[in-house]
């Protein structure tokens, strides 16, 4: 730092004030941005298990950084917030899911069963058996259960917000989901909150 | 090299987990202490390095090939 920087200039020269501003500036910024807490919210509109991950994961580590985190799930979102987890997962409109078989030799689990849209839908029992298959694939490869990640950003202090209009509009019961949830609210209570944020996400 | 203050095994773990785990642990250090940490995640490189930047914390050591990494973490 300047002797410039310290004290403004007596005689307002222009040159010399405006290298003292610039610099008491850059200083005063850099001073703000070492102070911030950054935050990020994030909409879960997705009740799916595929979908269930990239909120909990963002929100955990994002949490590990040290920001403050808020997560406003609605609609099918909030098939994330019940005691007891239910989610599926399906290859069946959802194209780009590869179908890995979590079982038998090396050769066999890299490939990926190509199974026509026809036959998915036809079979009793299809979404489950996907849904078993990607949990097992997954608990091999060392991925965490959406359990576990919930478990994680609660502890870490994220906040998880319920949408009240999707709790009146599918009937829900508030006893059904975890008591964690901090609040229960509209967009007009949310978007001020994601207003202050540094990052927001729909997912 | 001196011994870290505490070790945590992080190894069989795919993101996020590792960076959730050496949180935790760092959370149980006093400033000053260190943490060492074995993973197998190859995220994990560049992850431990974007957490210490961010967290302030001292990456004192980081490397391994092969699905073998290990990081020695200074907390500020």
């Amino acid at each position: 730092m300047t002797a410039a920087a310290q004290t403004a200039p007596a005689t307002l020269d222009k040159s010399v004030f405006e290298q003292w501003f610039d610099e008491r500036f850059e200083q005063k910024m850099a001073e703000r941005e070492a102070n911030h807490t950054p935050s990020m919210t994030i909409i879960a509109t997705k009740g799916t298990l595929d979908m269930a991950y990239p909120p909990f994961i963002l929100a955990s580590t994002a949490a590990a950084l040290g920001w403050d985190v808020a997560v406003f799930f609605t609609f099918y979102g909030l098939e994330l917030l019940k005691k007891k987890l239910d989610l599926k997962v399906s290859p069946l409109g959802n194209p780009a899911m590869p179908m890995k078989m979590p079982l038998g030799p090396e050769w066999l689990r890299q490939s990926s069963l190509p199974i026509p849209n026809l036959i998915m839908a036809g079979i009793p029992g299809f979404e489950s058996a996907a849904t078993r298959m990607m949990q097992m694939t997954m608990q091999q490869k060392g991925i965490a259960s959406i359990e576990e990640l919930r478990e994680l950003s609660l502890e870490a202090d994220v906040k998880l917000v319920a949408c009240q209009m999707t709790v009146d509009l599918f009937g829900y019961k508030k006893e059904d989901f975890i008591p964690e949830v901090s609040d229960w609210i509209g967009a007009a209570s949310f978007l001020p909150i994601a207003q202050k944020a540094d990052v927001s996400l729909f997912v | 090299m001196t011994t870290a203050t505490q070790t945590l095994d992080a190894r069989g773990l795919n993101c996020p987990l590792p960076i959730l785990r050496t949180k935790k642990a760092l959370n149980t250090l006093q400033a000053g202490e260190t943490l060492q940490i074995h993973a197998s995640d190859p995220g994990s490189v560049k992850d431990m390095q974007a957490f210490c930047q961010q967290t302030g914390n001292e990456l004192v050591a980081s490397g391994g090939v092969d699905g073998e990494f290990s990081f020695l973490i200074r907390k500020a």
